[in-house]
């Protein structure tokens, strides 16, 4: 399809909004678990937001389960977050990381057994007295459109408790969005794509989830 | 891993409906009335349904509560930034990337990334991927028995230009095989990855060829029930695009939902 000039000035204009293109699954064939160099859309780091062997470095992990509550071998997640002073990132680099500069984006496939592992610092808050969170976007075979969701960090509870978004959910769809911090450091979140232990998803103003909201 | 050292314990492309819960032995007639069904009950929509049962895979992969409306925030406002530290204009050009020229017809496509509003979405990255000229993926899942090419893997990317627009030199693709149901062909198609100028745009999407015949019988295609939405994936010939004795070409613009930001006079300098 092409937009032509007509739409264009329309849109333009403000008279009547280009409607989005719409999304297709991933697929299976948009790259390998791990150790390829850029095949297809994974890439060397595309996880480690930091290097691993940073001391403030934070692994977050987690599995992807389909609606039988098994782990889903082909899905692929990206993370989208503030800096560890809660600043909004716009550094380029992160297809070919310097090792220095922080670029808050990063990508993950899972692994056979569906589990996921990024190396990143826990965002701190955009705004004074607001929760820190994580973005995280779903893309999986099987899968007809990407999903978006938000990894809570869960230490500061004040900040949770105003939360509008949290707020707005009863206490068991609330907790699918706040990871839980394990003993090491880490931050544990798991992704359920259907069932009992549904992941809320989000859906924002513009895109349309037929039959859905 | 080669076909002629085959470990009887990896998926292949002969058992891997057994590998794959989801694949069947569905009739394409019965795959046909299903989505026939939906279609009818459905009417106006812009994006694919996640719950489309014709396509057997997304039947335990979709959420069944409702999307939770929610307005963006702070870093969802942004997208990352990409450069060219991230992306050499080489990555453009699928048909370099070996010894030799790849086999197939040798296409252009061209377009460019606009928001609801007809901005150009600038110095955004851009990623393709895609099966070669004999329905191949260069990918360890994909056992169809057709050729390999060893001058293309069938993966590209590129940074937008100030106008929002994009191009890739490839092959055409062919369409491939798949499990969802006996004899299963997707319509041609490349891959397409996306970034906004907010990452509530993020997309992920497949561009098809005009006048493909296996449309009507691809339940992924289907899943997006409005014949004018179908179209928007659908590139469109282009003879301007087509160069003397060296390729043709398609046009396919891309148009993203929203921004959420709220824009101000100069803003869309900055990104
Ligand atoms: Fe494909």
């Amino acid at each position: 399809m092409r937009i032509d000039q007509n739409q264009l000035d329309a849109a333009r204009s403000g008279d009547e909004r280009l409607v989005p293109t719409p999304g297709q699954t991933i697929g299976p064939f948009f790259g390998y678990a791990d150790g390829y160099d850029q095949v297809h859309l994974p890439f060397r780091d595309g996880n480690h937001l930091v290097n691993p062997a940073r001391p403030d470095a934070v692994r977050l992990t987690g599995t992807v389960y389909d609606g039988n509550g098994d782990p889903i071998p082909d899905a692929m997640l990206e993370i989208w977050q503030a800096d560890a002073e809660g600043q909004i990132p716009q550094e380029t680099g992160s297809l070919v990381r310097d090792g220095w500069t922080f670029t808050g984006w990063g990508r993950a496939t899972v692994d056979n057994v569906g589990t996921y592992t990024f190396s990143t610092v826990n965002p701190g808050p955009t705004e004074e007295g607001k929760a820190p969170f994580i973005h995280l976007v779903v893309f999986a075979r099987g899968l007809l459109n990407k999903l978006h969701t938000r990894i809570y960090l869960p230490e500061d509870t004040a900040a949770l408790e105003k939360d509008a978004l949290l707020s707005s959910l009863d206490a068991d769809r609330r907790s699918t969005l706040i990871a839980e911090r394990r003993a090491d450091g880490s931050l544990l979140f798991d992704v359920h794509l259907q069932g009992e232990k549904e992941t809320v998803f989000l859906q924002f103003p513009g895109i349309e989830y037929p039959d859905h909201a | 891993m080669s076909q002629d050292q085959h470990d009887p314990a990896e998926e292949s492309f002969s058992n891997s409906h057994v590998l794959d819960p989801a694949a069947t032995q569905d009739s394409q007639e019965t795959i046909n009335a299903e989505m026939q069904d939906i279609h009818d009950a459905a009417s106006g929509e812009t994006q694919p349904r996640v719950n489309f049962p014709p396509y057997r895979s997304s039947l335990y992969r979709h959420p069944t509560k409702s999307m939770h409306h929610a307005d963006p925030e702070t870093i969802e406002l942004w997208s990352p930034a990409f450069g060219n530290r991230d992306v050499h204009t080489l990555e453009s050009d699928l048909t370099i990337q070996g010894q030799g020229e790849p086999l197939g017809e040798r296409i252009v496509v061209r377009g460019k990334i606009l928001d609801g509003d007809g901005r150009p979405v600038r110095n955004q990255l851009v990623e393709i991927w895609q099966a070669n000229a004999s329905g191949r993926y260069v990918h360890k899942r994909d056992q169809h028995p057709a050729p390999l090419d060893p001058n293309f893997t069938g993966v590209g990317r590129t940074i937008t230009g100030d106008d929002g627009s994009y191009e890739f030199t490839t092959i055409k693709p062919a369409p491939y095989p798949w499990k969802n149901h006996h004899n299963a062909w997707r319509p041609a198609h490349i891959h397409f990855s996306l970034f906004g100028t907010d990452f509530t745009q993020r997309m992920i999407t497949q561009m098809y060829f005009p006048g493909d015949p296996l449309f009507s019988l691809d339940p992924i295609y289907q899943s997006i029930t409005d014949q004018k939405a179908r179209d928007r994936l659908v590139a469109t010939y282009d003879h301007n695009v087509s160069t003397h004795e060296w390729n043709t070409g398609y046009y396919w613009d891309i148009v993203l939902s929203g921004s959420n930001r709220t824009w101000m006079e100069g803003d869309t300098d900055a990104h």
